[in-house]
């Protein structure tokens, strides 16, 4: 049975080539987006990658969260993987850290109007909002975030492993079941106070600081979800794929599908409740959100998300021989991550740079944080035996059936 | 419908039940049911039965919901009875969601039901006959159809071996017929006779 992973140099190659591609796409724009508004897409690009990708591994976290607390027993026998992508939330809320640090105080009027004090006294709008929308209350929300995000998944990887060398016994069990449900309650009350409310605001919805939505931070956090479930399905693949998770099996690819299927609906049905209020109100205030989406540049963009996130899950993942397939598991989780891309960039894009362009540096960008996520994940894969094996639940997990 | 003979097993414990059932499909014999009072994992696989075509027939039913709504309210707004609503257009789509999502629903749901009922012969004074009334309540109980094939005294013997309690052999309806529970059968006051037990 293989149990420790080694990572290849194929995927260490490959995990380096995207971080080039990155950093490349990183300099070229530099050179190419300068100027007052032409650096707009320059921090746009990298707000939005930065942002989604940090979402998507802090979904695991989520992932390890939600189906503790739930005392789920069929996600242990695969329970090292949601945790190694995790570990990839202290790196890249860094970068993201540093990039909004940057656009706020290099004063990035164009990502984030309200950053520049002048324009917030004559404007009635924000001035009411610079109570809670200013420099300070940004960054405070920043750190303590990141801050808490990083503590939790740290806390949560360091208690797995350390109980790998406890004993199999049932006062060791309970002891596991019991503080591991108390830091994933510790960590939903962060989790959902933070992602499920203010974190989207201010990163994402401040873009468009004239407009607010109170479905849009469930919104954001959904489609973050649902791309998560997507990631731990690639790497769940990857690794079964390659001779190791023996006891991984259809079952258990069964029931992440469910929840991907599930997620996308729960994704549309958000999305369409944030839209359908506005165009049935259709106030000139809540609207302009809207207008350039759906009545300007971005709108084969805004009809493509949502047949990409809703209409083809919803009818590739109806049928269950495809939920318990491998090959078209990995086919629908890399549409899932590249619609939900797309669903951020759609989120970012009209707001800042204004124009339909074509994503080329967008791309380029979300390649580096591919790297990113892939060395660092394979990395932490390696740094503990893939299967918990002193946890109570194992068993449950191994004999799992859906 | 027909009457028939069967010989009826029960079993207490999910680990004899399941090899139990191996055991007779491999021996050949002709398993008619096996009840239990609640659902068990894996049995469907262990009896062999085919995947069941209800979810289909849910899309189907869906589809015509989805179908259903959108007409209707196509019809009703651009052709029969044109109305302006707050200025919005006549095919509004996004005020058409809700009523189709919820018609989807229903008609997948409703449909779903009765879909079940008809394929488990379940109605309203349908009545099916019970072989152990104990199946309800905490025994697994086997129902082997005897066939021209069959020994039956040999298969008792089999089941008893392979842990099965209570064998006894039943001559019965095998389908539905109209009457009620209350009145023709009183289950928990008498024991189900057997044939030749």
């Amino acid at each position: 049975m293989k149990d420790q992973f080694v990572v290849p140099a194929r995927v260490k190659r490959t995990s380096f080539v995207l971080m080039g591609i990155g950093l490349l796409t990183l300099l070229i724009g530099i050179f190419a987006f300068h100027g007052e508004h032409g650096s707009t897409r320059l921090w746009a690009g990298l707000l939005q990658n930065s942002t989604f990708f940090l979402l998507v591994t802090l979904a695991s976290a989520f992932f390890i969260g939600a189906t503790t607390l739930a005392h789920g027993g069929w996600q242990i026998v695969f329970r090292r993987i949601p945790e190694a992508i995790s570990m990839a939330v202290p790196v890249l809320g860094l970068i993201l850290f540093v990039i909004l640090m940057l656009i706020v105080f290099t004063g990035q009027e164009h990502i984030y109007h309200w950053v520049n004090a002048e324009h917030v006294k004559h404007d009635e709008i924000l001035s009411w909002k610079a109570a809670f929308l200013n420099k300070g209350m940004f960054t405070a929300f920043a750190v303590v975030t990141i801050g808490a995000w990083i503590f939790f998944v740290m806390k949560l990887r360091k208690m797995s492993i350390e109980e790998d060398g406890w004993d199999l016994s049932a006062a060791s069990g309970r002891r596991i079941v019991w503080r591991n449900t108390v830091w994933c309650g510790g960590f939903i009350v962060v989790y959902s106070l933070t992602v499920g409310s203010t974190t989207p605001w201010l990163w994402l919805m401040s873009i468009d600081a004239h407009w607010y939505s109170t479905m849009y931070s469930w919104y954001t956090f959904v489609s973050s979800w649902v791309s998560g479930i997507a990631l731990i399905i690639l790497f769940l693949v990857y690794l079964k794929r390659n001779g190791y998770l023996p006891m991984v099996n259809e079952e258990h690819l069964h029931d992440l599908g469910k929840f991907a299927f599930g997620f996308s609906i729960f994704w549309t049905y958000l999305w369409f409740s944030q839209y359908m209020l506005i165009w049935y109100a259709n106030m000139p205030e809540e609207i302009v959100y809207f207008k350039p989406r759906v009545w300007g540049e971005w709108r084969p963009i805004f009809f493509l998300n949502l047949l990409i996130n809703f209409i083809t899950p919803l009818l590739y993942l109806m049928k269950r021989d495809t939920k318990r397939n491998y090959s078209s598991m990995v086919f629908i989780s890399i549409v899932i991550l590249f619609g939900h891309w797309l669903d951020f960039w759609q989120m970012v894009g009209p707001g800042t740079y204004k124009h339909l362009v074509f994503p080329w540096y967008e791309a380029g960008i979300g390649a580096g944080f591919v790297g990113v996520i892939i060395f660092v994940v394979t990395n932490q894969l390696t740094k503990a035996a893939l299967v918990p094996k002193n946890h109570p639940y194992l068993k449950e997990s191994i004999i799992h059936h859906t | 419908m027909a009457v028939k003979n069967f010989v009826v097993a029960s079993f207490s414990d999910e680990a004899v039940l399941f090899p139990a059932v191996k055991k007779v499909r491999t021996a050949g014999y002709k398993l008619h049911d096996v009840y239990t009072p609640f659902p068990v994992h894996g049995l469907d696989h262990a009896m062999g039965l085919r995947e069941t075509s209800l979810h289909t027939a849910g899309f189907i039913y869906g589809i015509t919901g989805t179908t259903t709504a959108l007409s209707c309210m196509s019809w009703v707004f651009n052709s029969d009875w044109p109305m302006n609503i707050g200025g919005k257009p006549h095919f509004p789509l996004p005020a058409f969601i809700p009523i189709t999502f919820e018609l989807t629903v229903l008609f997948s749901a409703v449909g779903m039901v009765l879909t079940f009922c008809y394929l488990c012969q379940l109605a309203p004074f349908v009545k099916k006959h019970i072989f152990n009334p104990r199946q309800t309540d905490d025994k697994f109980v086997m129902v082997i159809e005897v066939t021209a094939k069959t020994n039956a005294e040999e298969l008792k013997r089999f089941l008893v071996s392979a842990g099965g309690e209570d064998v006894n052999e039943q001559r019965v309806e095998s389908g539905w017929w109209f009457g009620r529970f209350d009145r023709e059968d009183r289950l928990f006051e008498t024991k189900v006779e057997a044939v030749n037990a």
